[in-house]
C-alpha cells in the first residue's frame, strides 16, 4: 500500500513539474511534507542542501531519499520510477509528434502561460523554507527570531546578486559559517 | 547485434559519467551532454540538438532525465532510451540512498547540525535568487497576462493554500484559452 502511495506522490510529481530546475520543488513540498507528512519542512529543506551538493535533478534525489526512508531500498526503487515515468511516456510522443508536426502553437501558448506560474510557486516554497529558517518550528514572531540564521542569509543574498559565485560555494560557506556561530 | 550492442554501451557510459559528475541539476547536464554528443561523439548535428533540448524543456520532469531520454531514443530506439534514463538515475539513486540510511545519525550529530543549519540559511538565499531572477525576466517581457497568472498564482498557493496540481492545471488552461482569443483575433483580421 505504501508503495502504491510513494509511487502515485512521485508519479504526480514528475507530471506536473514543468519547465525543469526548481519547478519540482513546490510539488515535492506539497506531496512529501504537506499531504503525506513524509519529512517536516526542516528535513524538507536539508533533503533540498543535500540536493544541491549531490549530483542529479532535485527530483530523483527527492524519491530516493524519501522512498528509502519510508519504505527501505524497493521504495526508493518504486519512488523513482514513477518519478520518471511521465517523462518516458511524455517525452517520447513528444519526439515522435515533433518529427511529423514540428511546431505546435497551441503547446506554446501553454507553456508560455504555465511559466509565470512555475516561478510563483517556486516563490510560495521558497517563502515556507524561509521562513522555517529564520523562526524554526515556532510561531511567526520576533522572540523566535534565529538572528544567525538572518545574518547569514543577507550575506548570501548580497553576495548571489553581486559577485554571483557558484551557488554551492555559498551554501557550503555559509554552512561553515553557521557552524562557527552555532557552536561558539 | 554486435554494432546494436556497442551503441548502447557507449549510451549508457557516457550518460552514467555525466550525470555522476554533474553536480547542480538540469541546466548543468545540459550543455555537458551537448559537447560530449554533438563535438565529440558526431552523433547528433547542432540543429537537431537544440531541437531535441527544447523538446525536453518542455516536456514535464527534470530536463537531464528528458534530455538523456530523448537522445538515448533518436540513437537506439525505445530500449537506447532506456539505457541512457539507467544511466542517468543511477548515479544519483545510489548517493541518496546511502545518505539516507546515514541522515538521521549525522544530523544528530552536533556539528553535522550546526552545519546543515547555517546550509539552510544559504539554500534559501539560492532559491530567493532564482525567484528574483526569473520573475525579473517575467517582468522584463512586458506581458500583463503573464505578470498577472504570476500574481494570482502565488496567491492561490501560498495563502489560500490551493492544491498545486490545481494551479498547475487551471493556468494551462489560461494559456489554452489566450491561445484561441489570439487565433481568433488574428481570422477576423
Amino acid at each position: 500500500m505504501i508503495y502504491l502511495q510513494l509511487f502515485w506522490s512521485f508519479f504526480q510529481i514528475g507530471l506536473f513539474s514543468i519547465g525543469g530546475g526548481y519547478a519540482a520543488l513546490p510539488l515535492i513540498q506539497n506531496q512529501v511534507v504537506d499531504i503525506h507528512h513524509w519529512l517536516n519542512i526542516g528535513e524538507f529543506t536539508d533533503l533540498i542542501t543535500i540536493s544541491q551538493m549531490t549530483p542529479g535533478p532535485i527530483a530523483t534525489n527527492s524519491s530516493t531519499f524519501v522512498g528509502m526512508r519510508i519504505a527501505g531500498f524497493w521504495g526508493a526503487v518504486v519512488s523513482t520510477a514513477g518519478n520518471v515515468l511521465p517523462s518516458c511516456i511524455i517525452v517520447l510522443l513528444l519526439a515522435f509528434l515533433y518529427s511529423k508536426y514540428n511546431k505546435l502553437a497551441a503547446v506554446n501558448s501553454v507553456l508560455a502561460a504555465l511559466r509565470p506560474a512555475s516561478v510563483a510557486l517556486i516563490a510560495s516554497a521558497g517563502v515556507s523554507i524561509l521562513l522555517n529558517t529564520f523562526f524554526g518550528e515556532g510561531a511567526i514572531k520576533l522572540i523566535n527570531l534565529n538572528w544567525i540564521a538572518c545574518g547569514l542569509f543577507a550575506v548570501c543574498m548580497c553576495l548571489l546578486r553581486t559577485v554571483k559565485p557558484n551557488p554551492i560555494y555559498v551554501i557550503l560557506g555559509s554552512g561553515i559559517a553557521g557552524m562557527l556561530l552555532y557552536l561558539l | 547485434m554486435k554494432k546494436n550492442k556497442k551503441i548502447h554501451l557507449a549510451l549508457f557510459t557516457t550518460t552514467l559519467y555525466i550525470s555522476a559528475l554533474t553536480i547542480g541539476g538540469g541546466y548543468v547536464i545540459v550543455p555537458l551532454l551537448r559537447k560530449k554528443i554533438v563535438e565529440e561523439l558526431k552523433w547528433i548535428s547542432e540543429e537537431e540538438m537544440l531541437d531535441m533540448i527544447a523538446i525536453a524543456q518542455s516536456s514535464p520532469g527534470a530536463i537531464a532525465v528528458n534530455a538523456s531520454l530523448i537522445i538515448g531514443y533518436r540513437m537506439a530506439g525505445i530500449s537506447g532510451a532506456f539505457v541512457t534514463l539507467l544511466g542517468t538515475v543511477l548515479p544519483p539513486f545510489t548517493i541518496l540512498a546511502f545518505v539516507s540510511l546515514f541522515y538521521t545519525a549525522f544530523r544528530d550529530n552536533r556539528i553535522v547540525g550546526a552545519l546543515l543549519k547555517g546550509m539552510q540559511a544559504g539554500v534559501a538565499a539560492v532559491i530567493a535568487d532564482v525567484v528574483i531572477t526569473m520573475a525579473g525576466g517575467i517582468i522584463k517581457d512586458r506581458e500583463l497576462s503573464s505578470a498577472l497568472i504570476m500574481i494570482g498564482a502565488f496567491l492561490a498557493a501560498f495563502f489560500l493554500k490551493i492544491n498545486i496540481v490545481l494551479v498547475i492545471l487551471a493556468c494551462a488552461a489560461i494559456g489554452l484559452v489566450l491561445y484561441m482569443i489570439r487565433k481568433n483575433k488574428e481570422g477576423r483580421n
